[in-house]
């Protein structure tokens, strides 16, 4: 590994656009699919599964000196049942409508591969506040990555964002971007942008090194 | 307390609302494991035996917190009892083939992850199945996994055989033909109602 | 990496201790955030139904919980069931009418719906859907379409000569066709959705329409609760 100094801002950026979990890990996509139908529950879905991340990662980079090597998925599981099982009813207090609208897939998020894999990548090997910082940046990559499926997803499936109206009623919604199919296309148009982004810039940096070379 | 007919419930949880096409559980094997048939068959086994053995635990495990009114311990307790059926196929898996436990390398672990499991516990528990209810549901849900995973490995090892564009290859064209699948399987509703 | 090759084996008080510090850690936050949410979650809760119950049947002033006992007679309990089921009644302790919960598969996944029915003309005469995950923009149009929330304001649910049954199955009915008063009208476009929601208001009317009729004016409403 090139010997580059990791700056704390870094730690943060990571995670919305170079290793964005959505699009470049491909991690996390059951939620991402299931209910991004709108943008209300995309945004909200973000915000708790950050939440999850945030929580579980700063427990887990407080306790691994504890956490015996042997045991630690399962001590890494229990951590975020737990604070998905707080955030589970926190939302509920919260709004009985929204929990109605994500329903099990709070639950879900428990099984959200993203979180399990940063507790072990990450939050075990570094201390509390870099986990804090790299939880953050993650969970708010993942939330952007929701939003802007949720949104292309709401725009052309109800012709709506965020429930305002954005076309005129006249607007044939397609209602498919609203069914599962949609969602499996909204990602694919994502990943597609974003590949041929990043081959742009690859493509942009190899004329740029053989100019100089 | 749900009086949905078991035919109705299997056939919903095979075909209606596919598992992976229509609640977009399992996403993550689905893409991982379908890019050969083989694999995808011997995944879709192991998934359907773990649902099985883990919709019965599920359904014990809720009689339990209901008898000492605890529904706050159920997503840690289901989870739980799916790590360690997962570990439990895998011993098995190792015992009795080794040759498939070979294969399968990473992915059966990696059915402790797989939303599907957990959904489907969840679900059968939200809508109130009861015992015989549950093993329906579980077998349709396994059932359809498994279709749909055989499905998408044909198809994809098809596609790689083709000429794809380069920034459409892996994932991006998975997705579609994913999309396409789906569009496919809603052709089923109303079946068994 | 510059970790050694042989780790020493982690000691089993290690491993003890680790289990249960980990499980006491969990469980204390888990018992933490139930505590503290459960009492605004109940009331929450409470809300919703009794403005649910207030739009199905707006003369409702107090309402008491019941449900059919082992031996098929109508009893009031304690604590709501899943499914509750209230006797309502006015300000002068009069009986309005009996809202109903039920529920049933719908194209997605279950559809939950309150109802009201009324004694005096015997139909339902209310209707709400408190949780559905229907299409939206097709099978959601149930709870907002004029013409199909007009089925609900008499939807004919009187009973058979013996008292067993409904006399005429509630059923859907292709949009526009409606011809009887206990047909429901549906909707093109939302068609499972429509037929799911008429199966489960026959099969709820069904249980409950026969014991209510037999039995709802044993109760005595001074034991309601205020609204």
């Amino acid at each position: 590994m090139a010997r580059k100094q990791v700056t704390t801002t870094d730690e943060f950026v990571k995670g919305l656009w170079r290793d964005n979990p959505v699009f470049v890990q491909v991690l996390g996509m059951c939620p991402a699919l299931a209910v991004s139908n709108t943008a209300m529950n995309a945004l909200a879905m973000g915000l708790a599964t950050t939440f999850v991340l945030l929580m579980s990662g700063l427990s887990v980079s407080l306790l691994r000196n504890l956490i015996p090597r042997e045991a630690r998925i399962v001590c890494y599981i229990c951590i975020i049942a737990t604070f998905v099982t707080s955030v589970d009813y926190l939302i509920m207090a919260l709004s009985l409508e929204l929990h109605r609208a994500l329903g099990a897939f709070i639950a879900l998020i428990v099984v959200n591969c993203l979180i399990l894999g940063r507790a072990e990548a990450f939050a075990s090997k570094h201390n509390p506040g870099r986990a804090l910082l790299d939880g953050l940046g993650m969970g708010v990559g993942f939330t952007l990555a929701l939003l802007f499926i949720g949104v292309v997803r709401e725009i052309l499936g109800s012709g709506s964002i965020f429930g305002f109206s954005v076309f005129p009623d006249t607007f044939q919604t397609w209602t498919i971007m609203v069914l599962p199919s949609g969602g499996f296309f909204a990602m694919a148009l994502w990943l597609l942008i974003v590949n041929w982004l990043k081959k742009r810039k690859e493509e942009a940096e190899k004329l740029t090194t053989e100019v100089l070379t | 307390m749900n009086d949905a007919s078991h035919w109705s419930i299997f056939l919903n949880a095979a075909l209606v609302n596919n598992f992976v096409l229509a609640y977009f559980l399992g996403i993550c094997p689905f893409f991982g494991v379908s890019s050969r048939l083989e694999t995808a068959v011997r995944m879709g086994g192991a998934v359907s035996f773990v649902m099985l053995v883990a919709s019965v635990c599920a359904f014990a495990i809720n009689l339990l917190l209901d008898f000492v009114n605890a529904p706050f311990l159920r997503i840690i307790s289901y989870i739980l009892v799916i790590s360690s059926t997962v570990q439990l196929v895998e011993m098995l898996m190792k015992k009795l083939s080794p040759a498939t436990f070979r294969a399968m390398g990473i992915y059966l672990p990696l059915i402790t992850t797989n939303c599907a499991i957990l959904g489907l516990a969840l679900f059968q528990t939200n809508r109130g199945y009861d015992f015989t209810q549950s093993v329906v549901y579980s077998l349709g849900a396994g059932i359809g996994f498994a279709l749909a995973l055989v499905l998408m490995a044909g198809v994809r090892e098809k596609l790689d055989l083709n000429d794809v564009p380069d920034l459409v290859k892996g994932t991006a064209a998975a997705l579609i033909v994913a999309g396409i699948l789906s569009m496919g399987f809603m052709g089923f509703a109303g079946l068994g109602r | 990496m510059n970790e050694p090759q042989l780790q020493p084996q982690t000691s089993a008080w290690s491993m003890y201790r680790a289990i249960v510090g980990i499980g006491v850690f969990c469980a204390l936050i888990i018992v933490i955030v139930y505590q503290s949410t459960a009492a605004r979650i109940a009331d929450n809760q409470a809300r919703f139904l009794a403005a649910a119950i207030s739009e199905v049947l707006p003369a409702t002033q107090s309402t008491i919980p019941v449900n059919i006992s082992d031996d098929g007679r109508l009893q009031t309990v304690d604590e709501s069931p899943a499914l509750p089921v209230f006797l309502a009644y006015d300000e002068s302790n009069i009986l309005v009418g009996a809202v109903i919960t039920g529920q049933g598969m719908g194209y997605q996944d279950n559809i939950r719906v309150l109802y009201a029915y009324s004694f005096d003309i015997d139909a339902i005469t209310g209707f709400k859907i408190l949780e559905s995950k229907e299409t939206p923009g097709l099978g959601d149009r149930v709870e907002i379409e004029p013409h199909f929330l007009a089925n609900f304001e008499a939807l004919d649910a009187s009973l058979n000569a013996e008292g067993s049954g409904l006399q005429n199955p509630i059923v859907t009915v292709k949009q526009g066709a409606k011809t009887e008063p206990w047909q429901i009208d549906g909707i093109t476009g939302a068609t499972i959705t429509s037929e799911a929601l008429g199966d489960i208001l026959n099969k709820s009317a069904n249980i409950w329409v026969p014991v209510l009729e037999r039995d709802a004016n044993l109760i005595e409403p001074a034991q309601g609760v205020e609204e």
